[in-house]
């Protein structure tokens, strides 16, 4: 018996070597898949000697089985090893001819190309800081009555304020009276106050006009109106008020402001006001240096307009503002020229304007 | 507003700088627009004299001077003013100097062969006067080689400062003298003007011939004849003050009535006294009448305005301007002084129809002080006895002024309340006093008596601006106002938000946002009227800007062919805003609309290798009028398409989206090729609109979404055919298939369009793609077979088309 084992384990042996060395010897997975299939496929060498096991005697049997279990076991191994690594080299053959351009270019897509307009930009802005204060949004009309623009506000007819006003007329009605475009956000504090009861806290952005135009006029421009009516609320909190917009708006720690006394018959006391700035090559940073530069009107609402619109002055008190937005657009972000807003130009909006996703948050910082 | 610093010297005794009057008068109203400084323009001329003068060697009418500026050498100058002379001071300019007058700067040059450096001046070049007759002679006083501004008096600031409407008092320099001495600046001088007696009453007879109903368009009328008088040129300080200020010197009768104006903003008028025909009146224009102004211009008053008359007619308008014929000049011996009050809005409607601007008219207009009349006359009479003599009657005045004895009851609790400015009352007293205010009682509430130049002091508040303006806003302490909230509400409307959403998604889908005007040309505006009533501007600024806007389109349109002409063939625009269907509040309506022009696709325009440059079309507008309405809330595959649109688009090439048979939510397409080529564009465009307030609010209150429905068994895909005839709309069909089988139908795409002869005449194959989604159990084949079935025939019954074999 031990020459029927001798022989059949030297057998063995140079089958295994066999085995492995075309396993070795086999390029390509379909090649390695036959040397698999002539080993341990149904009718393979391997399987085949396993057929035999059964005809040996249960001695031979032991030691026989597992010696083919090892031979079986090491081919099988190999064959793995073998197809990961032609795998490993097909796939490496395949990226070599798998090559791109990279630098082909690709398209920019819809999101580089689009631009928010500058204005509709910092209306955000300062719709956000507002918001954080409690103000709402208001609006009204472009087509006013002549009421609501004027004469609500403290503006009889005559009145020397009104020839300031350069206003757009339309043609009379029937009844006489004659509609305006109107020429400031401030007939949205009238129909706000028409509709309302105290409290009130709203800003009204929009468009307004002004029969004028030259190199810094344009006809069409726009303000933002503010609007606070309570029992209490006084000049001292309009400082507040306009010192923090104009803290969060420049993005500045501190700004320096100076409140000038001025004229406008719908508040009492009334003010313009500046705010510091230094010019340094063409850039303005506000916050620094000791030119002024005026931004706004505002003041206590004047008891006239109050009782225009049958509010009680002695009970009720609060004050009301009017910001240039192209103003303090061109003052952030540094447009020289206001006609150009207007224009259309692809250059000028695709250079001033603002990412789609460049949304004014508080969370995040409300410019760009 | 203009005055000099010397001037308002004259009424404030002050230690105070020129900046710090400046700031001072900015902060408290009176707005510096500028300061100029003449002893800067003034600077390179000094005192030269001419120490020799020779007659030029080639030329008759010119003379070769030397001057001697002080320094180490003379200069020489060829000169032709008839009165240079040696030994005579003038006014010398080196080379290199620049002459105001005549906008030049002095070089070295050659005049008929002599060399010249510098110029002997004359006041048209230094824009003093128009006087270019001579060349200035200096008097003998004058130091040589000093600087010319010092030596005559020149160098006095001129400030030009912004008047409100509300100060009418501050149009004078007493006024202005008087709030920077309310503001702590110095002290308001004493009044130099006396009452001037007389020993005879004005001889010229004065009516106001009003009826009881007009009577406030002049209710007072005073006036003083001075016989006598040696009517001659102003002394030379007024000159030079109303010369400073921008007035032309004329004589000094009228240069006085000027400086009154302006030094105490009380107009006065001067007429020559044998000139005027019998009584002088002031009344209402009648129909017809003309006269010729000092303007030099023929007015025909309307009868609604003050004129001033005499017997022979209308001389001038009341309050406005004089007339030429009865003006005084050099040889004027007997003046008569006009001073009275015109009605504020009388004068402005006046001024405004006869476009007249003048100083009497901006004075009148804002309402001058009604207790000025009499001052006005003694003061204008001092000034002109002392220059040219004479004999004043005394003042006549008929009619009565209209001073208002206002007095206010003034809780000094206001301030505080107001402005939250805590101030002692003896401050507050202090403040209204130093302004002219009468204040007595002395507890919390006070009696405040307003002065007769203060038109604007009515009410409390009133004085709170007074006292709160004087003190400084600086010094009203800031409050932060109460939070209302922790966290900040959201404060924007639902329609507000869908702006902003529809303005990103918009700049998203790769459009520029533009603003355009409101208002467009009439023409244009009409091809965009649809239904809208168009409003016309009464004054519009051209005829570009002449009709509020129906839609946006013809805006976008027009800044699409101004970039086309530029080169800019690709361009998608898009703005957010308002139009106008008619002249009420409720037609103006918002629109978001966009524009895309040549090949402006939302991946960007223009060829790449990644894919061809076709033009856009239709489905590009329609894509982004889904889009936006889908930003809106609403699902556009459920709205309903029809072809109506409004003629602005290609009849063929356009829809609208509608929700049910009334509401519009967008409308779409390729603009019409007329309006394109009227407009003289030669791009092809398509474009969108869409009707923010066509939007039903959305609903939902509750934040939970609805549950997922995701089912665990296997989705089927099936791809059918179909042949229809060609005028069949896909929307057809796809709501057929998509109603085939709600429950186990999720989706339907249509993939494929093929129009061939092979198909038939008219015929057309549309291919779809339906997606099956089981909700209980995985299909079988005898499932999917069936639901096919339906599919077929929900189509063939819906739309006549076959399933192709």
């Amino acid at each position: 018996m031990g020459n029927v084992g001798t022989q059949a384990e030297t057998d063995l042996t140079a089958l295994e070597k066999e085995l492995l060395s075309s396993i070795e010897s086999a390029s390509d997975l379909a090649a390695l898949d036959d040397v698999r299939v002539a080993a341990l496929g149904k009718k393979g060498k391997i399987s085949q000697l396993m057929k035999e096991l059964g005809s040996l005697a249960p001695e031979q049997r032991k030691s026989f089985g597992q010696a083919i279990n090892q031979i079986k076991q090491s081919v099988g191994t190999a064959i793995g090893d073998r197809k990961k690594d032609l795998e490993a080299a097909a796939l490496a053959s395949r990226l070599e001819q798998e090559v791109a351009d990279v630098t082909l270019p690709t398209r920019s897509g819809a999101l580089a190309e689009g631009r928010i307009h500058p204005i509709s930009q910092v209306t955000e802005e300062i719709y956000e800081i507002f918001a954080d204060m409690g103000f709402s949004i208001a609006e009204g009309p472009d087509i006013e009555t002549d009421f609501n623009n004027f004469t609500a506000l403290n503006i009889p007819p005559e009145h020397p304020a009104r020839q300031e006003h350069d206003t757009f007329y339309f043609d009379p009605k029937p009844d006489g009276s004659r509609q305006v475009l109107r020429t400031h956000t401030s007939p949205v504090q009238i129909r706000t106050m028409l509709a309302e009861d105290p409290p009130i806290r709203i800003i009204a952005p929009g468009r307004v006009y002004r029969c004028d135009s030259d190199q810094t006029h344009t006809p069409m421009f726009h303000q933002v109106e503010g609007l606070v009516i309570d029992k209490h609320t006084h000049l001292g909190h309009l400082k507040w008020v306009l010192e923090e917009f104009c803290k969060a708006f420049f993005e500045v720690e501190s700004v320096k402001m100076r409140f000038r006394a001025s004229h406008f018959p719908f508040t009492e006391p009334s003010m313009e006001v500046d705010v510091g700035y230094a010019k340094v090559g063409d850039e303005i940073r506000i916050g620094e240096g000791d030119e002024w530069l005026e931004i706004l009107g505002c003041g206590m609402v004047h008891p006239n307009v109050l009782r225009n619109v049958d509010y009680d002055p002695e009970e009720y008190q609060g004050f009301a503002f009017g910001l240039g937005i192209d103003r303090v657009a061109m003052l952030k972000y540094g447009m020289p020229d206001l006609r150009a807003f207007f224009a259309a130009d692809m250059r000028w909006l695709r250079h001033y304007g603002f990412l789609p996703f460049d949304i004014p948050t508080l969370a995040r910082g409300i410019s760009a | 507003m203009k005055f000099t610093l010397s001037w308002l010297k004259d009424h404030l005794t002050t230690d105070a700088t020129l900046d710090e009057i400046l700031d001072k008068l900015t902060i408290i109203g009176l707005e510096v627009e500028e300061v100029v400084d003449p002893t800067e323009t003034l600077k390179p001329f000094v005192v030269g004299k001419v120490v020799s003068a020779e007659k030029h060697p080639n030329a008759d009418k010119l003379k070769v001077c030397e001057v001697d500026t002080g320094g180490t050498t003379n200069f020489k100058v060829v000169c032709g003013a008839p009165n240079a002379r040696k030994g005579m001071l003038g006014v010398f300019a080196p080379p290199g100097s620049y002459i105001p007058g005549i906008d030049l700067t002095l070089t070295k040059a050659e005049i008929r062969g002599v060399e010249s450096s510098g110029m002997l001046c004359s006041e048209r070049e230094l824009q003093l006067s128009d006087e270019h007759e001579g060349i200035i002679e200096l008097p003998r006083s004058a130091k040589v080689g000093a600087s010319f501004a010092e030596t005559m008096g020149l160098n006095d600031p001129v400030i030009e400062i912004a008047i409100t409407p509300n100060r009418p008092d501050c149009l004078g320099v007493r006024g202005i003298a008087r709030d920077l001495a309310a503001a702590g600046l110095g002290k308001l001088r004493k009044d130099p003007v006396k009452t001037v007696d007389s020993d005879f009453d004005c001889p010229i007879p004065i009516e106001l011939r009003f009826s009881e109903e007009t009577g406030d368009a002049c209710p007072a009328f005073a006036g003083r004849l001075i016989r006598g008088v040696k009517n001659k040129k102003s002394p030379a300080w007024m000159e030079r003050r109303l010369l400073a200020i921008g007035l032309r010197p004329i004589n000094a009768l009228v240069d006085v009535t000027n400086y009154v104006s302006y030094d105490r903003g009380r107009p006065l008028h001067v007429y020559d006294a044998d000139k005027l025909k019998g009584t002088i009146h002031a009344r209402l224009a009648q129909a017809g009448e003309k006269f010729m102004a000092l303007d030099g211009k023929e007015y025909e008053p309307e009868t609604e305005m003050t004129v001033i008359a005499d017997d022979s007619g209308v001389l001038g308008f009341g309050g406005v301007i004089g007339g030429e014929d009865t003006g005084c000049t050099l040889e004027t011996t007997n003046v008569f002084i006009e001073s009275a009050y015109f009605d504020p809005i009388r004068t402005a409607t006046t001024g405004r129809k006869a476009g007249i601007i003048s100083d009497a008219r901006f004075r009148f207009e804002r309402g001058i002080d009604p207790a000025s009349l009499e001052h006005g006359i003694d003061q204008a009479t001092q000034l002109i006895l002392k220059t040219c003599k004479g004999e004043p009657s005394r003042t006549k005045l008929v009619g009565t002024p209209p001073i208002l004895n206002r007095a206010i009851e003034f809780n000094i609790s206001e301030i505080a309340r107001l402005t939250g400015l805590e101030l002692k009352p003896r401050e507050i007293k202090s403040i209204l006093t130093r302004l002219g205010f009468e204040v007595t009682g002395s507890s919390e509430s006070i009696n405040v008596g307003v002065p007769s130049w203060r038109p604007d002091i009515s009410q409390s508040a009133d004085l709170v601006e007074e006292v709160v303006r004087l003190i400084g806003v600086d010094a009203v302490p800031t409050v932060a106002m109460d939070r209302l909230d922790g966290v900040a509400r959201p404060v924007l409307t639902e329609n507000q938000k869908r702006v902003r959403d529809c303005r990103r998604l918009l700049a998203g889908r790769g459009m520029v946002e533009a603003i355009t005007w409101s208002f467009i040309p009439r023409p244009l505006a009409e091809n965009f009227a649809a239904d809208a009533q168009l409003v016309d501007v009464a004054n519009p600024i051209s005829s570009e800007m002449s009709t509020m806007r129906p839609s946006l389109i013809p805006g976008l349109l027009s800044a699409a062919q101004k970039n086309h002409d530029r080169g800019f063939t690709d361009a998608a625009l898009f703005e957010i805003g308002q139009a106008y269907r008619g002249d009420r509040p409720e037609d103006q309506y918002i629109s978001v609309s966009g524009i895309r022009m040549g090949t402006a696709h939302p991946m960007g325009a223009g060829r790449h290798w990644l894919s061809d440059a076709d033009e856009i079309d239709v489905f590009d507008a329609k894509a982004d009028a889904a889009a936006v309405i889908m930003a809106m809330g609403q699902n556009p595959e459920s709205a309903q398409i029809t072809r109506d649109a409004p003629d602005y688009f290609h009849p063929g090439k356009s829809g609208l989206f509608r929700l049910g048979p009334k509401i519009v939510l967008a409308q779409f397409g390729e603009i019409h090729p007329q309006i394109l080529s009227t407009m003289g564009i030669q791009a092809k465009i398509t474009g969108f609109e869409l009707f923010i307030e066509n939007f039903p609010k959305r609903s939902r209150k509750s934040k939970t979404k609805s549950a997922l429905n995701a089912s665990d068994f296997q989705v089927v895909h099936r791809d059918f055919a179909f042949i229809l005839e060609k005028d069949v709309p896909a929307g057809k069909l796809l709501k057929a298939a998509r109603g085939a089988d709600k429950k186990l139908i999720s989706d339907v795409r249509l993939f494929d369009l093929f129009e061939d002869e092979s198909l038939g005449q008219n015929k057309k194959s549309l291919a779809i793609e339906v997606t099956l989604s089981p909700q209980d159990r995985t299909l079988t084949d005898s499932d999917i077979e069936e639901a096919s079935q339906q599919i077929i025939g929900a189509v063939h019954k819906a739309t006549g088309g076959e399933i192709r074999g």
